[in-house]
């Protein structure tokens, strides 16, 4: 299915949107009524047809706008790009993972010729079309991170692996939930971790590293984090805090259902193999509270796990002051029926709300 | 779980050293290309043998940019349960075999200023790939490499005809010695140092480094233990239900697998910590042979490596 990619915005006038096949194949996080944080690593192989699991890098109807916003962002402030000296390498691995597996994933959209390290690469939607010689900086008009990451959808954090830990020691991150890639160059797991609350205690994040550790070349992860936004922004960052914040308390009963947006973190981890670091691209897909309703499933659920979520996750997460306003919302879209395990919508099987 | 595809590879040279060493060219079957890899990886081998299947771990030794093929070097040793006398004496050339994605735990700190190497016999291996990837990248590194005698130098003569400059040998049984105080003594600040050899060379390094107030995270050392035979012992799986066997000459790892039970491992060598189990139940002793499990988690018997370590007793319970 070909793409039509959208020309929209995620600042301003927020023209951005979801189609309805974008609707149909977000990434919605819960897989049951309830949450708390868990280890909840799967492999990285693939998924169902169109869904976003299915290609390496997902590609959507966004791609060409967040690219422009990413531009945008890095143009004022272009310490969201950083990669400190001994991770060039790493960046050769990245460039040489992302190009071939979108030239494979989407040959329609991208192609990438190698010829020993004489390689040229065609980016169609991007109109980008550059013969380089891979592992030569001086043939790329960026750093190798930076050139691949400025026509890639997500975050990226490219960590060093030493110590028997991870080290945050090159990324690029425009489009992140409320972290700061110029706070955390050069923290380690444990650091830049810090502070997430109720994990440590729950052990998760010692887990989680081991588990990290141990990747392997061929066989990479992925995992589903979320959060809320209220606007479509991409840059939720702390360098514009001053920005974005005051937004949260412009949400009123009215306005809630198109404002609100549910923030989902595609998080993969792959192997690098050149470098042995693991890179740890953070995909962020964005819906409003009122196209998630239009899921009988997802209205049911995500109110009942608004409603239960202790409160220390709604503070970190940002929403604790809007949690009442959301819950008047969302309970209009819970008639109490039981709802099926697992993320997907289910819409041939679940059904319909019943009106109170 | 035992995480990436497996590769399919053909044996397309053997070419023996000396006595005790031979090198083994892997092609893929497919005719296609290999995974890259970073000096230092290793390659898990799987060797069929009859109704057993041994899986050792041998470092890369190849030029980690040649994607054509993989080299190993084996050492035979008599002594162990056979997999690399089943290297020597029964893998031809025209062979398939089957190889592991490689996988690093012995890797390049690239922020090292210089990269000083210490070699003792086999473990020379992983160091092979690590120049070639220096080499490539105008890297600054000093290989010491300590050998029991001139005919039992594997790679010698490669080495010191390609960086004379870079490359010291030192013979035991001609009373050559690595005079490790001066070397320690006069590297530049923001050196690394890799070891790879036996055991008491490994401890010989890292304590005079640390006795000389090295950072410990500027001294890196892989050391593979091969799974040394034993009594045969029972074990119960409590998760699979199942009561298995473990013979004298495989170890319990390689049983669970016989078994059916899919069970993690990275380096089948006690050192990548991938493969530990919790024990529900021991009446007996454990014989921890791993660099993993800390000295108080040995003591409690609530852990155990099975790619290394053995029980003797009457009930060992696994919760597996």
């Amino acid at each position: 299915m070909s793409i039509q990619f959208h020309k929209e915005t995620f600042r301003g006038d927020y023209s951005f949107h979801n189609s309805e096949r974008a609707i149909k194949r977000f990434p919605f996080p819960f897989d049951k009524d309830s949450y708390m944080y868990a280890v909840n690593m799967e492999q990285h192989r693939g998924g169902p047809a169109d869904s976003i699991y299915e290609k390496r890098f997902d590609v959507d109807e966004h791609y060409i706008s967040e690219m422009d916003d990413r531009a945008m962002v890095l143009a004022d402030d272009p310490l969201r790009c950083q990669s400190l000296p001994h991770m060039t390498l790493a960046g050769w691995d990245l460039l040489e993972l992302i190009m071939v597996s979108k030239s494979e994933d989407y040959p329609d959209l991208f192609e990438l010729h190698r010829n020993g390290d004489q390689w040229r690469w065609i980016n169609k939607p991007l109109g980008i079309d550059d013969s380089f010689t891979f592992m030569d900086e001086t043939t790329l008009p960026y750093g190798p991170m930076e050139y691949i990451t400025r026509q890639t959808q997500g975050d990226f954090c490219v960590l060093d692996q030493r110590d028997d830990n991870l080290w945050m020691d090159a990324g690029m991150v425009t489009t992140q939930a409320d972290w700061s890639l110029d706070f955390d160059i050069g923290m380690n797991f444990f650091e830049w971790h810090a502070p997430v609350p109720l994990a440590h205690e729950k052990g998760i994040f010692v887990r989680a590293l081991k588990f990290l550790l141990n990747i392997q070349q061929g066989a990479p992860a992925r995992r589903l984090n979320w959060t809320m936004t209220v606007n479509p922004l991409l840059d939720t960052s702390p360098e514009n805090y001053h920005k974005w914040g005051i937004q949260k308390t412009t949400l009123t009963p009215e306005n809630i259902a198109a404002k609100q947006h549910l923030r989902v973190e595609l998080q993969t981890f792959f192997r690098l193999p050149r470098s042995n670091a693991l890179v740890f691209p953070i995909r962020c897909y964005l819906c409003a509270f009122q196209d998630l309703m239009t899921v009988p499933k997802w209205g049911r659920r995500l109110h009942r796990v608004i409603r239960d979520l202790p409160v220390e996750l709604a503070t970190y997460k940002g929403f604790i002051d809007n949690r009442p306003m959301m819950l008047d919302y969302l309970s209009q879209f819970d008639d109490g029926q039981p709802t099926s395990l697992g993320i997907w919508p289910d819409l041939d099987t679940e059904p319909p709300l019943k009106s109170a | 779980m035992s995480g990436a595809e497996k590769i399919a590879v053909r044996v397309t040279d053997i070419t023996p050293l000396n006595e005790l060493v031979t090198r083994f060219r892997f092609e893929p079957v497919n005719g296609g290309l290999l995974p890259t890899f970073s000096g230092g990886a290793h390659t898990v081998v799987e060797m069929r043998d009859g109704d057993i299947t041994r899986m050792n771990p041998y470092s890369l030794m190849s030029d980690p940019f040649d994607r054509s093929a993989y080299t190993i070097s084996v050492r035979r040793d008599d002594e162990g349960r056979g997999g690399s006398k089943f290297m020597h004496t029964r893998v031809k050339v025209g062979d398939e075999m089957i190889v592991s994605n490689p996988v690093n735990l012995f890797s390049l700190d690239l922020r090292a200023k210089k990269h000083l190497m210490i070699a003792g016999g086999i473990g020379i291996t992983p160091f092979l790939a690590q120049i070639k990837q220096l080499d490539r990248a105008h890297g600054n590194w000093e290989l010491h490499y300590a050998c029991r005698s001139e005919a039992l130098g594997s790679y010698v003569d490669y080495l010191t005809t390609t960086h004379p400059n870079d490359v010291s040998v030192y013979y035991d049984d001609q009373g050559q010695a690595i005079d490790l105080d001066s070397l320690l003594d006069g590297q530049p600040l923001g050196t690394h140092i890799y070891v790879c050899g036996p055991k008491g060379m490994i401890e010989w390094v890292r304590g005079k480094a640390a006795e000389m107030g090295w950072p410990r995270e500027a001294v890196h050392y892989e050391e593979f233990l091969a799974p040394q035979p034993g009594k045969p012992f029972e074990v119960k799986l409590a998760i699979s239900n199942k009561v298995i066997q473990v013979g004298e000459q495989e170890s319990l790892l390689e049983a669970i697998e016989r078994a059916g039970v899919d069970a993690p491992y990275l380096c089948r060598g006690g050192a990548c910590g991938q493969c530990e189990t919790n024990v529900v139940q021991a009446e007996g002793e454990i014989l921890h042979r791993d660099h993993w499990l800390e000295d108080d988690e040995k003591a409690s018997d609530t852990k155990i490596m099975p790619c290394v370590s053995r029980f003797e007793g009457k009930t060992l319970v696994l919760d597996r």
